[in-house]
């Protein structure tokens, strides 16, 4: 972030312009490919370990995943699914890398009202500020995958940053770069998108034949991005979203509210300033303080008689 | 409460000091509230936040200011309810509204310690403060983050904003109101208004006033009764 200029985002959050975005040169994304992952969580620990995060140490709960949840420490989570496939008798175990999908319209950076919290460079890569985040925890509500967590002891939002630091001078993603089986990888996207082709034609000549990519056009396509060999119902895995957009509330609440709103008030302030200032005072005349005590002797005489 | 015969002018009671006091802390929490949630809604507002101690300082004590506020309400509906129950005079009133405005009440029922319009701020105010309270406790991520699942958040989230700027309306209306009609923020500020004012828009509350009785608080006596001042 430091030493960046507006030249390098294509977004930023809670800002009335748009930066000129006139490096956008190519786009990054990662591909993780479900069918090669065999769950080794070497990502997890490679996340933690780049990140120079620790996550506490839990307790198990029956099943693989660990932590049981994403946190503000963890920001990647493989997520265990046990699905007997009615088609073939198959039990088949699906397992899902979660973590931010780096959506090119992101839900988080449209709720976020914090300038400069939320960022997207021009590759991409949408990352969270923490010296601009105020803790309000709207990425969650804006977010159609879940994914923002926020920091019980700084109150900040914290989420996969996609190694932006590592991708900034070369490198691929901590994540990328254990994983021992080749799942993941990590290119510009369209070589993403043309690896991702490959690999889709390989599935479905071993009987997958609804195999296919994850980079859902709700919003706006991601900058991570899944194989899955049923990729006509990824809710198996886990619950990713089968249509995912940014909600229509959030979608209301931060467009035609936020506007209509500050119109609304505003109108309503300058027509009562102004009319307060022109229109005919509505004040007391002398009559009417004589009518007064007229009336006051009157009534004062007959609280007396009572 | 009573009406005072001063030296220059006739005034009536019309708010001790524990309504006028209370009032205020609900006033200035409504404002405080207004600038804090502004800045979070709108980003050309966001420099608001600097008011409070920064973004993360909004964020944090939006929230407690609206417990306040609800605390003071509270004590100010219990002190102004019973003056606010609708009557089949405030329809009357209500269906001449326009003639108020203009100035022209003559032909309209006397009216006691509140109108309807009055009466229908009063009401406005408790509903819209309720609903921004729930709301609220909605949104309260840092303490209320777990209790409401992420759509009952966002739903939170847009009713909160739209009951604010209904609420904002409201308090314009009853700012506005206040100061167009000469004489009315006396009753906040000093506690009392004049007769004259008495008269013009709350005729019955005056006659029910008077009855209680005049306090004669003239150090001079009447003029004709032959004392002049000490040489």
């Amino acid at each position: 972030m430091a030493g960046l200029q507006s030249q390098d985002f294509a977004r930023i959050s809670a800002t009335t312009f748009r930066p000129p975005d006139v490096r956008h040169d190519f786009e990054v994304a990662k591909l993780i490919d479900v069918s090669k992952c065999i769950g080794c969580k070497a990502c997890q620990a490679a996340c933690l370990e780049w990140n120079n995060l620790r996550e506490e140490i839990g307790y198990n709960r029956g099943v693989y995943d660990n932590p049981h949840d994403l946190t503000e420490n963890t920001w990647t989570l493989m997520r265990f699914t046990e699905w007997e496939n009615p088609g073939t008798g198959n039990l088949e175990w699906l397992i899902r890398k979660d973590g931010c999908m780096h959506c090119a319209d992101p839900g988080c950076l449209k709720a976020c009202p914090a300038p400069g919290a939320i960022v997207q460079y021009n590759n991409g890569i949408v990352d969270f500020v923490s010296e601009n985040c105020i803790g309000c925890g709207y990425c969650v509500k804006g977010c159609p995958f879940n994914i923002p967590r926020i920091s019980q002891a700084d109150h900040k939002a914290y989420k996969c940053t996609l190694c932006s630091d590592r991708v900034s001078v070369g490198q691929a993603p901590a994540c990328a770069k254990a994983c021992p089986t080749g799942a993941i990888v990590f290119g510009t996207k369209q070589a993403m998108l043309d690896h991702a082709e490959g690999r889709i034609t390989d599935l479905k000549s071993r009987g997958f034949k609804n195999a296919g990519i994850y980079d859902p056009p709700g919003v706006g396509g991601t900058h991570v991005m899944y194989v899955l060999h049923h990729a006509d119902q990824p809710q198996l895995y886990a619950g990713l979203p089968q249509n995912p957009r940014i909600s229509q509330v959030v979608e209301l609440w931060k467009g035609l509210t936020k506007y209509a709103g500050m119109a609304v008030v505003g109108f309503a302030a300058a027509f009562a300033f102004v009319h307060a200032t022109v229109a005919r005072r509505n004040d007391v005349s002398r009559a009417e303080d004589r009518k007064a005590e007229h009336l006051i002797d009157e009534e004062a005489a007959r609280g007396r008689e009572a | 409460m009573a009406v005072r015969r001063e030296e220059e002018r006739t005034t009536v009671d019309r708010y001790p000091g524990r309504v006028r006091v209370n009032h205020w802390i609900t006033a200035i929490s409504l404002i405080l509230l207004a600038f804090s949630g502004a800045a979070l809604f709108h980003p050309s507002l966001f420099f608001l936040s600097s008011l409070f101690g920064g973004g993360a300082a909004t964020r944090m004590l939006h929230p407690w200011i609206g417990v306040v506020l609800l605390a003071s309400f509270t004590i100010l509906f219990i002190q102004m309810v019973r003056y606010n129950f609708w009557t089949k005079a405030d329809s009357h009133w209500m269906r001449h509204i326009g003639e108020v405005v203009a100035g022209r009440e003559e032909n309209l029922p006397e009216v006691g310690k509140y109108n309807g319009g009055q009466k229908i701020i009063f009401w406005l105010m408790t509903l819209l403060i309720l609903v921004l309270f729930g709301t609220g406790i909605m949104i309260w991520y840092e303490y209320f983050g777990a209790t409401f699942t992420i759509e009952q958040q966002r739903i939170g989230h847009i009713l909160h904003a739209l009951t604010a700027v209904a609420m904002l309306l409201v308090v314009i209306v009853h700012i506005y109101a206040a100061f167009y009609v000469r004489g009315t923020i006396n009753a906040m500020t000093e506690g009392k208004v004049t007769g004259g004012w008495a008269f013009r828009h709350h005729r019955l509350w005056l006659r029910q006033e008077a009855r209680k009785g005049v306090i004669d608080e003239r150090q001079t006596p009447p003029r004709g009764h032959g004392v002049g001042p000490a040489e």
